[in-house]
């Protein structure tokens, strides 16, 4: 057996006619952050829930703390901390009595759960909210609430299904500095994302997910330099207008991608493709030098945007 | 700061369980029961009103219409006032009450809307814990309503035997199994249409199940139907023990709500797995 805090191999899960993951094989190393990026659909939560024991496997093996979903469910997932990508927080109780409740469904005693309550009160910068109820507080709110509750049995491995969807940039700032620290005292993080950033700014290695397979993996550097170039220039045109000027700036880059209304241009030297494509007469309506990120590993992977 | 976290005891539990796989129960049922009264702190005049509707009629129609309709024959025969008739009727019908309207409205809310066993099976409870939790919850609402009522009954006098003490245990009982049947159909409901078939249940039993008028009114045929219903066991124990009426009889009401219970929980537990653990 290996060390792997999770270790999948061939998994599956269908929903009747549905296949919602059609064979993967998953190892996550204690200590890292692990990614599922994929864009809606790709079977990232259906994978997310076969892991929390909450959805039994279709088929193939998966282990999980080196144990069995199918036999020891309520072991695993007594050292899991769930993040599910809809909040459930419970509507009737408390902010405080959120994590109070939830800590004696894990076992823990009264004045341990008392304890706890308060130290993620603080974690969740939520002290001065602990006797409202739960339903007033803002999104982001709700959500360092949902995580601080997935803390209250001090997990060994963390489940993140989208947490920072639907989030203003503050609010997944704020979430992003949480995670850090989490991931810093050794916790061992998945998380699921459509967004690439969320994905550079976390994970250690990622797979990338795509119609239930998984499509590429390994860390967001060797990603990018294995399925792209340095450096990708935007030209951007009025819509539709881009296909013609394919042509003028094909041989410029390593390669081309065209999207509705611009073409991405792969090459080490952004700024020389663009004023060589400035001496072809190309007249973009703007143009823009940039990095290469994950967003141009999927497009090159499936020919398709991460989020639509 | 660590608590320690106690592994759960997979099989833990009576011969019931044994019908439903291990994995599906952590022993933990009474930490819903601590989510249901935290979750009650504030809304204690929703359960203190169910506690007037049985007063209400016992009132109404006791003193009311007991007037007119002069003494019925009680069980072994002996007359009762009107007001002694019902009372044990009333105090049935609330425990059904009180344990009906927790395992149906409040579940379906929370199963369909709140997500709230979402979150609970992400920690290590499952479905069996969640259906013994939420029952045992309409135990107590109901029990409540009963003990109340009881309590009523005492200080008008309506209690005749120390065998009566025994009424609130079999109130207890009542209430689980209705409860457990309650959230056994709650999770078959699509929509809050589907509650008018609840009502469509309840209402009738409350009239038709010798709560206000003695079994022999009916013609034979209709009396078996009537015989059928849970709620005419629940009238017939508390009529029995309220009055020390007290034979083997009283055994048979009690195996009906015995197995009414065990179903409950099996079917409420099963359709769980089947609608959360997909
Ligand atoms: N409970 C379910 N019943 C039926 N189909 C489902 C269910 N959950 C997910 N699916 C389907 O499985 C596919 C993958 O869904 P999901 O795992 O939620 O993807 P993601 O989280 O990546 O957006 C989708 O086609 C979705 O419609
Ligand atoms: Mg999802």
């Amino acid at each position: 057996m290996s060390d792997a805090l999770v270790q999948a191999r061939g998994l599956r899960k269908c929903f009747g006619d549905i296949e919602a993951v059609s064979g993967i094989d998953v190892d996550v190393r204690p200590g890292e952050a692990f990614g599922f990026l994929g864009p809606n659909g790709a079977g990232k939560s259906s994978a997310m829930r076969m892991i929390g024991c909450v959805s039994p496997r279709t088929a193939g093996e998966l282990q999980v703390l080196g144990l069995d979903p199918d036999v020891d469910g309520p072991r695993i997932r007594a050292r899991l901390g769930v993040v599910p990508q809809q909040d459930n927080l419970d509507t009737e109780l408390s902010v405080r009595d959120n994590l109070h409740v939830y800590g004696r469904y894990f076992g823990l005693s009264r004045a341990a759960v008392r304890a706890k309550a308060t130290e993620l009160l603080d974690f969740a910068q939520l002290t001065d909210r602990a006797s409202d109820k739960v339903e007033p507080l803002s999104g982001g709110m709700k959500r360092r609430l949902t995580i601080a509750r997935s803390l209250v049995n001090d997990p060994e491995l963390m489940l993140l299904d989208e947490p920072t969807t639907g989030l203003d940039p503050q609010a997944r700032h704020l979430l992003w500095d949480r995670l850090f620290r989490l991931k810093q005292q050794g916790v061992t993080l998945i998380l699921t994302t459509h967004y690439m950033d969320e994905a550079e700014q976390l994970c250690d290695r990622l797979v990338v997910m795509d119609g239930g397979l998984i499509v590429a993996e390994g860390s967001p550097g060797d990603l990018i330099a294995r399925y792209s170039s340095r450096e990708v220039l935007e030209l951007r045109f009025a819509p539709g207008e881009q296909h013609g000027q394919r042509a003028a700036v094909d041989e410029l880059a390593e390669r081309l991608e065209e999207l509705p209304d611009r073409l991405l241009l792969y090459t080490t030297d952004g700024e020389r493709a663009l004023s060589a494509a400035h001496q072809r007469g190309v007249r973009p309506v703007s143009s823009l030098v940039r990095r290469a990120t994950l967003e141009d590993v999927f497009l090159r992977l499936t020919g398709r945007s991460l989020v639509d | 700061m660590t608590g320690v976290i106690e592994a759960p005891a997979p099989g833990r539990g009576g011969p019931l369980l044994r019908i439903l796989p291990p994995a599906l129960y952590a022993g933990r049922a009474r930490m819903l029961m601590l989510r249901s009264s935290l979750a009650y702190k504030r809304a204690w005049l929703t359960i203190f009103s169910g506690f007037f509707e049985p007063l209400f009629f016992l009132v109404a129609m006791g003193e009311g219409l007991g007037s007119l309709v002069g003494d019925l024959p009680g069980p072994g025969g002996r007359p009762l006032s009107y007001a002694a008739f019902i009372a044990p009727g009333l105090l049935a019908a609330s425990a059904m009450n009180g344990a009906v309207y927790d395992s149906t409205f409040n579940i379906f809310f929370k199963l369909r809307y709140a997500r709230l066993y979402d979150a609970v099976l992400a920690t290590p409870l499952g479905p069996v814990d969640i259906a013994l939790g939420e029952i045992g919850w309409a135990l107590v609402r109901g029990g409540l309503y009963s003990a109340g009522f009881l309590g009523v009954m005492t200080g008008l006098g309506l209690i005749t035997s120390p065998w009566g003490l025994l009424a609130l245990p079999a109130a207890l009982l009542v209430a689980f199994a209705f409860g457990a049947v309650g959230m056994a159909a709650t999770s078959f409901m699509r929509s809050w249409q589907d509650f008018d078939l609840v009502q469509l249940a309840v209402l009738p039993m409350f009239l038709f199940s010798a709560t206000f008028f003695p079994l022999s009114v009916y013609p034979p045929g209709l009396q078996w139907v009537v015989q059928a219903f849970p709620l005419y066991h629940a009238v017939e124990l508390m009529r029995g023990l309220t009055n020390g009426v007290v034979g083997w009889g009283l055994l048979g009401h009690l195996a009906y709500f015995v197995v009414m219970a065990a179903f409950g929980v099996v079917v409420a537990s099963r359709r769980l797995t089947a609608l959360l653990l997909r």
